[in-house]
């Protein structure tokens, strides 16, 4: 990489932000107070909301995890009984998952798709409103059963039959329609993000020069459009079985329970591609901008996510190992599932790549990514472990399941959204945050989610048991100090609400381009971005420009 | 509003040629969904994954026995929850030879107040194992319709298929009690 270059890129042309602004008070439709937001079709505005939407329930879902860690901060039944224990943890996974990190990646799609692309807007607008706008009710419906006589669901998040069926409090009907909510709001939100890709790309974007991010939520979206709709049926055919006698998972009417494991995870193993590959793309646009250097083998990257999400569909019984599988069908998810390391690895390997003998700098959304990077490694490892047959007998439902996926879903995914959080928060506000408390945001999530989680491990290996409210005396000082873990790195998530807050309201103001290294399309408008951007599609050399190719 | 004339005018016709094949993906894909349940059986049937045995009686049909190898079935009973009847073998388990008939019986009592129909389904452990075990006639290919306070004895006929692979020397059949007076009414 050559200084010209870098020069090339630090000169990319800014648009003048007066013709935006002329261009926004032209069309006057930026309706004022609660109604801006309701009846938005602007994808910017949607992307804020996805963001607060995702924010408040992953504070809602941490709050859950925080009475689950305050009952195992010792042993004995001090302070929920164990069924509501089960609410909370099922609750707690369902809410993490589609409601936070799912609708925070929906948020990041929004908001920078249409920039990164060079698109005035998504491509359906008034459906994008709409599938922001049906969530909050899936989770009114949801947690509002939390208020009712028979409680929440307590089945896991995984609601295997038949104990959602056959051994259900009662919460079934109201999880299915949340669940069948939240589902529609996902595929009209992938429709709409490879709709845009595919149709509303600046003239002379070709596919393999959009940014890696655009890729990797591109293949989610397409990943998303083919497994919701399965998780719809299986959820569907859940509630027949519970209200209206089908007998598809009932084995005294000819059904299968282990049926059901296997259309869940048929859609359950892609799911968890879908939380991890916008996480990816994210780190593939921050490591490269704060190493100075053009990502390495952008090609690879699009084709080892293409492989991981292919992949993703034939590995799903490693779920199920311990269900009674013959040999060969152990060792064919098990060789599947250690197949997908290797395109994992060409990720992890191409970010360190890219980080060698670069001009490093370590501003928090870089940090933040750096951290992705080794403890996505650890969590990945743990996965290797546990798609090992043999040895998955023994950690099978243990704590060691537990660390794994908290591991690439909390330091993994929810860090590479801080991670892109603090990268565009000034692109987003128009003023930097204030650098202070994001490191003390940093340093105190990264030293409480180790302590949290790493301990687990070893539970897990001592066979404690997961969905526990209660356990042997050997687990008590582990426990002592994953919940010490927990409550900090809980307390520390408010440093970054604070952060934000702080942000929207002022600050240093932040320039169009405020991170030197950075390359991307978004940069060349204005911070704050104007409300309506790339009314006209971007120059050439602009594209030409974002190209994350080495050259 | 605005957006919207833009998004008509503009570029609605190649949106909607997208949207309607994305569509379309959509709903395969639910109907894949409910695919897999006939598929799923059809699978476990061919290969005899999931340690289901035959549902209704076969002939008998093996080429003599082989008295070299000895194979012992063992017969576990269990009640689906709530189901007030005394359920079990009368012999726990049985040693037989490959190819030899054998008829077993399993004992039944309605201890409830009122008339129950039963449905006993089988399982056979380890699954790869469901192939290898015939039943002639079982009490499990008919509802067991007991009224309160009966007991009954009820049969089972089977061999064990010379092809059973060597390295299975013990099965297990195990069957569940359900009551299925509700469904069957």
């Amino acid at each position: 990489m050559t200084a010209n270059t870098l020069n090339d890129t630090n000169e990319a042309s800014v648009h003048d932000s007066t013709t935006e602004l002329g261009h926004d008070e032209h069309h006057d439709h930026k309706m004022t107070g609660l109604k801006r937001w309701l009846l938005t079709t602007n994808h910017k505005d949607i992307g804020t909301l996805y963001l607060w939407f995702a924010f408040i329930m992953f504070l809602t879902g941490g709050a859950l995890a925080m009475v689950i860690r305050a009952e195992l901060f010792q042993p004995g039944l001090q302070l929920v009984e164990p069924d509501f224990f089960n609410q909370l943890t099922t609750v707690h996974g369902l809410i993490m998952v589609f409601g936070a990190i799912m609708p925070a990646f929906t948020g990041f799609a929004n908001w920078m798709l249409p920039m990164m692309v060079g698109a005035p807007d998504m491509a359906l607008p008034r459906m994008n409103n709409w599938s922001f706008w049906i969530l909050p009710f899936a989770f009114a419906i949801l947690l509002s059963s939390f208020f009712m006589e028979s409680g929440a669901p307590n089945f896991g998040w995984t609601f295997y039959a038949p104990l959602s069926t056959t051994y259900s409090n009662g919460s079934t009907a109201f999880f299915v329609f949340a669940v069948h909510i939240m589902g529609i709001s996902s595929i009209m939100g992938a429709i709409n993000v490879i709709v845009t890709i595919m149709n509303m790309r600046a003239p002379g974007m070709t596919y393999m020069k959009m940014p890696l991010f655009v890729w990797t939520f591109f293949i989610t979206a397409y990943l998303l459009i083919a497994v919701m709709p399965v998780l719809a049926g299986v959820v569907t055919m859940l509630l027949t079985d519970t209200y209206f006698g089908t007998s598809f998972f009932d084995a005294a009417g000819g059904g299968d329970p282990v049926m059901f494991q296997h259309i869940f995870w048929f859609f359950g193993h892609p799911e968890v591609y879908i939380m991890i590959l916008p996480a990816f793309g994210i780190i593939s646009t921050i490591i490269p901008a704060f190493s100075r250097k053009r990502l390495f083998g952008y090609s690879s990257m699009v084709y080892a996510t293409s492989s991981i999400a292919f992949l993703s569909f034939i590995v799903w019984a490693h779920h199920m190992f311990t269900t009674g599988m013959p040999l060969f069908g152990e060792l064919f998810f098990m060789y599947c599932t250690m197949l997908i390391a290797v395109p994992t690895g060409v990720k992890v390997f191409n970010w360190v790549a890219t980080m060698w003998r670069g001009a490093l700098t370590f501003e928090t959304p870089m940090l933040f990514s750096i951290a992705f990077v080794i403890l996505f490694t650890i969590g990945g490892f743990s996965g290797l472990m546990l798609a090992m047959t043999p040895v998955d007998f023994q950690y099978h439902d243990t704590y060691f399941v537990v660390a794994h996926f908290h591991y690439v879903l909390v330091t993994g995914s929810l860090f590479s959204i801080y991670a892109g959080a603090y990268y565009w928060l000034p692109k987003w506000t128009g003023h930097m945050y204030s650098n202070t408390l994001s490191k003390w945001h940093f340093w105190c999530s990264l030293i409480s989610v180790n302590l949290l989680f790493f301990p687990m491990h070893f539970l897990g290996l001592a066979g404690m048991p997961r969905r526990i409210p209660d356990y042997a005396l050997q687990f008590a000082d582990f426990n002592k100090w994953v919940s010490i873990g927990g409550f900090a790195f809980g307390l520390s998530q408010l440093i970054f609400l604070a952060v934000v807050i702080k942000c929207i309201r002022g600050g240093e103001k932040a320039p169009a381009k405020p991170w030197d290294g950075a390359i991307g399309l978004e940069w060349t408008v204005a911070s704050p971005a104007p409300y309506h951007t790339f009314s006209t599609p971007p120059p050439q050399k602009d594209i030409d420009n974002a190209d994350q190719h080495e050259h | 509003m605005t957006d919207k004339a833009q998004t008509d005018t503009n570029t609605a016709k190649p949106h909607n040629k997208t949207v309607k094949k994305l569509l379309f993906v959509v709903l395969s894909m639910f109907g894949f969904g409910f695919a897999l349940v006939p598929l799923y059986d059809i699978f476990c049937d061919i290969t005899g994954l999931n340690g289901k045995t035959n549902t209704s009686a076969v002939n008998y049909q093996a080429n003599g026995i082989d008295t070299s190898r000895l194979i012992k079935v063992q017969f576990i009973t269990r009640n689906a929850q709530g189901v007030p009847w005394k359920f079990e073998p009368i012999l726990n388990e049985i040693n037989v030879h490959p190819g030899e008939m054998k008829v077993v019986s399993f004992y039944a009592k309605n201890n409830a107040q009122h008339d129950i129909i039963g449905q006993a389904v089988p399982s056979v452990s380890p699954g790869m194992a469901a192939n290898y075990f015939h039943k002639i006639e079982c009490f499990c290919f008919t509802q067991q319709p007991l009224k309160a306070a009966e007991e009954v004895e009820m049969g089972l006929q089977f061999y064990v298929d010379l092809a059973l692979p060597k390295d299975i020397n013990t099965l297990t059949l195990s069957y569940t009690l359900y009551d299925i007076t509700a469904k069957s009414s």
